[in-house]
């Protein structure tokens, strides 16, 4: 099947590497037998080793060592190659390739021209000081330059995701906020064995006959600079508007895919729900609960093992969601959990969770306040409430374990029920000195 | 005043505004809407109400700079504020600019007419969170004078107004915890009247207590 070949598919691959499938001789191939196409599941780079490897049925890692090889050999030709290859050759999956996108990309294009000249304005004035391989090795990366830029600006987002990867450890000397002791150490030594080469190379020219080339040069620069530098200028300012745009975009898509999973699905499920009052009443709290986080807390819900509010938050979202009965929460003032008041919060729980079960009112208070000395709960309920002298199953498990966790760690609990009136159980907690000096940050 | 309060409604929500109206029905007489600031501002000059329904959040700047316009031109007038999403520095805001009370959207249809009739009455009407806020801007006020004197000057500073007593703090807690009125009269073997005239002597408070703690409280909660 691999060696038949097939129209269809052969019209598709009209990609300028398309026809390369039979091979550069005509040789009949073991490989995958379909065209040339990048593999982005696999990738180090572009996926060009990867897919060259699937095309013509290497090994990936022979294909790779050869790649990187290759690269290193003195004219460095391979480098822009490879990089034409990822620009032109598409990717599994997708019909055209990255260059083909990019021909309409205009300001790309002048994006890619002008970096490309000021990288081989950089390469002449160092071309000056050595003629070595370096030079050699460099000046076939002018078109790589170009071919970055422009599959930075026309890739999808994986393959710019790729290439910010690639990128970072170059980002990270370059942006002041990422400046680490590491990176510092970093540059200094570069600056150090920068400098000392310049010095070396300044020498092995002798004094006098550097001064002649090195006037001519500064002349040109400045040539240049007077000519390209509004150019170069609007390009930066291109660069860092596209990306304040791109952040904008993001933070908005961001938004967006919140208010859909949350506020458009629960609205979804409350028009299919109609007829069940409670139901509707239960899924507008959660998403009420949900959005407020979100718009005043800025974003996820503390972590429950941190703070005293952010535990009482998650007993009325558990019990509201798992009862179905709304639980009013207020609190006053905040502090740190130790284990005393962690010890608080489970029983605040359980006084709370039976309350949902039992009691058959409509609505829950919690009421948590942190005193200069106390930190005390109060779950009420207007429900059925029960005659303290002839528990019903279900109380006694209440009493008992509220009252044990709480005499456990030195508080206090107290359950107060008349029949037909309700149930408040009042739980106090005192705070060790530990916790209270910590807590004049956080109150 | 005589019979069924006379009310204004304003928020920016159309679809609130005649829910409202609607469900309110003849418990009071809803006597204009209006969606922002400005409109809102002519039409209490224009209609004088005897209680307005605020929005917290307009477009226009807020519940409470209508509060503020309306205070100077016809003092009788009183404000009874509404949100759905209360972020505590806003609702203490509107308050401080001299609302009655505040209670959530959330609220049913009877207990809205009952706190219309309240704000109309002239007594303050705190729902469980706004208790729990005030609780909070107190206790954070307080702890922030033992700390020695933050901040530097104090203006005025005046112990009567910027302290709550610790019965007021007992029927603010009773409130928060959702008790009634007559709850908390029962609770604490009071009479209702004391009940009322603890929590307007804890609204005087908020609203002309000048400790700079107060009003900074909101902003530091939230950066906390």
């Amino acid at each position: 099947m691999g060696n038949v070949e097939d129209p269809e598919r052969w019209h598709r691959g009209h990609e300028p590497f398309g026809h390369w499938r039979r091979g550069p001789f005509g040789l009949r191939h073991r490989g995958s037998g379909g065209p040339l196409r990048r593999d982005p599941a696999d990738r180090l780079a572009g996926g060009v080793a990867s897919g060259v490897a699937v095309w013509r049925g290497f090994n990936v890692t022979t294909v790779r060592i050869v790649f990187v090889l290759a690269a290193l050999i003195p004219s460095g030709f391979l480098v822009p190659l490879y990089v034409a290859g990822w620009l032109l050759i598409p990717a599994a999956g997708e019909d055209t390739s990255i260059g083909s996108r990019a021909r309409t990309d205009s300001r790309g294009i002048a994006l890619a021209a002008g970096l490309a000249t000021l990288y081989a304005f950089l390469l002449f004035v160092a071309g000056v000081f050595n003629d070595g391989w370096i030079d050699g090795y460099a000046w076939p990366q002018v078109v790589t330059v170009a071919g970055l830029v422009l599959i930075w600006r026309n890739g999808s987002s994986e393959e710019r995701a790729t290439l910010r990867r690639l990128g970072e450890p170059l980002g990270s000397v370059a942006s002041p906020t990422a400046r680490t002791r590491w990176t510092a150490i970093r540059l200094t030594v570069a600056a150090a064995l920068i400098l000392g080469g310049a010095g070396w190379l300044a020498k092995a020219h002798e004094s006098l006959s550097l001064l002649r080339p090195l006037g001519a040069v500064l002349l040109v620069l400045a040539g240049i600079v007077l000519v390209l530098g509004p150019w170069w200028l609007r390009i930066a300012r291109d660069l860092s508007l596209e990306r304040r745009a791109r952040i904008r975009a993001e933070e908005r898509e961001e938004m967006a895919a919140r208010v859909h999973d949350s506020v458009l699905q629960t609205l979804a499920l409350i028009q299919r729900q109609a007829d069940d009052p409670q139901k509707v009443v239960w899924l507008a709290r959660v998403q009420e609960r949900e959005l407020r986080s979100l718009l005043f807390e800025g974003g996820a819900p503390a972590d429950p093992g941190l703070t005293l509010t952010a535990g009482v938050r998650q007993i009325q979202e558990d019990v509201e969601s798992r009862y179905g009965v709304p639980v009013e929460a207020v609190n006053v003032g905040d502090c740190a959990l130790d284990e005393n008041l962690t010890a608080l919060l489970a029983a605040a729980r359980e006084a709370t969770v039976n309350a949902a079960k039992w009691s058959g009112a409509g609505v829950i208070s919690l009421f948590a306040e942190v005193e200069p000395d106390s930190v005390s709960v109060v779950v009420r309920d207007r429900g059925k409430g029960f005659d303290s002298s002839a528990v019903p199953e279900g109380h006694k498990g209440l009493a008992e374990s509220v009252h044990g966790r709480m005499a456990r760690h030195g508080g206090t609990a107290s359950v107060v029920s008349d029949l037909g009136e309700g149930t408040k159980v009042s739980l106090k907690m005192p705070r060790s000195a530990v916790d209270r000096s910590r807590s004049g940050s956080l109150s | 005043m005589s019979g069924v309060p006379r009310v204004v409604l304003v928020d920016d929500h159309g679809l609130f505004r005649s829910g409202v109206r609607a469900e309110l029905g003849r418990q009071v007489d809803v006597v204009g809407e209006a969606d922002d600031v400005q409109p809102a501002i002519e039409l209490i000059t224009s209609v004088q109400p005897d209680v307005v329904l605020l929005d917290v959040h307009l477009p226009g700047g807020g519940g409470q700079a209508v509060v503020q316009a309306i205070k100077t031109v016809c003092p009788s007038v009183r404000f009874l504020a509404l949100s759905a999403s209360d972020a505590p520095e806003d609702v203490i805001a509107v308050i401080r600019a001299g609302a009655r009370g505040y209670v959530t959207k959330t609220i049913s249809t009877g207990e809205l007419a009952d706190a219309i009739r309240r704000v109309a009455a002239g007594d303050a009407v705190f729902s469980h969170r706004l208790a729990g806020f005030v609780l909070d801007a107190f206790a954070a006020a307080a702890s922030s004078d033992s700390g020695g004197l933050a901040g530097g000057v104090k203006p005025s500073f005046d112990p009567e107004l910027d302290q709550l007593t610790s019965r007021e703090r007992e029927v603010l807690r009773l409130i928060a915890q959702g008790y009634t009125y007559k709850e908390i009269a029962r609770e604490l073997y009071i009479s209702v009247k004391t009940v009322e005239s603890h929590v307007s002597s804890v609204l005087r408070k908020l609203q002309l207590s000048s400790r700079h703690q107060l009003t900074r409280w909101a902003t530091e909660r939230r950066l906390a």
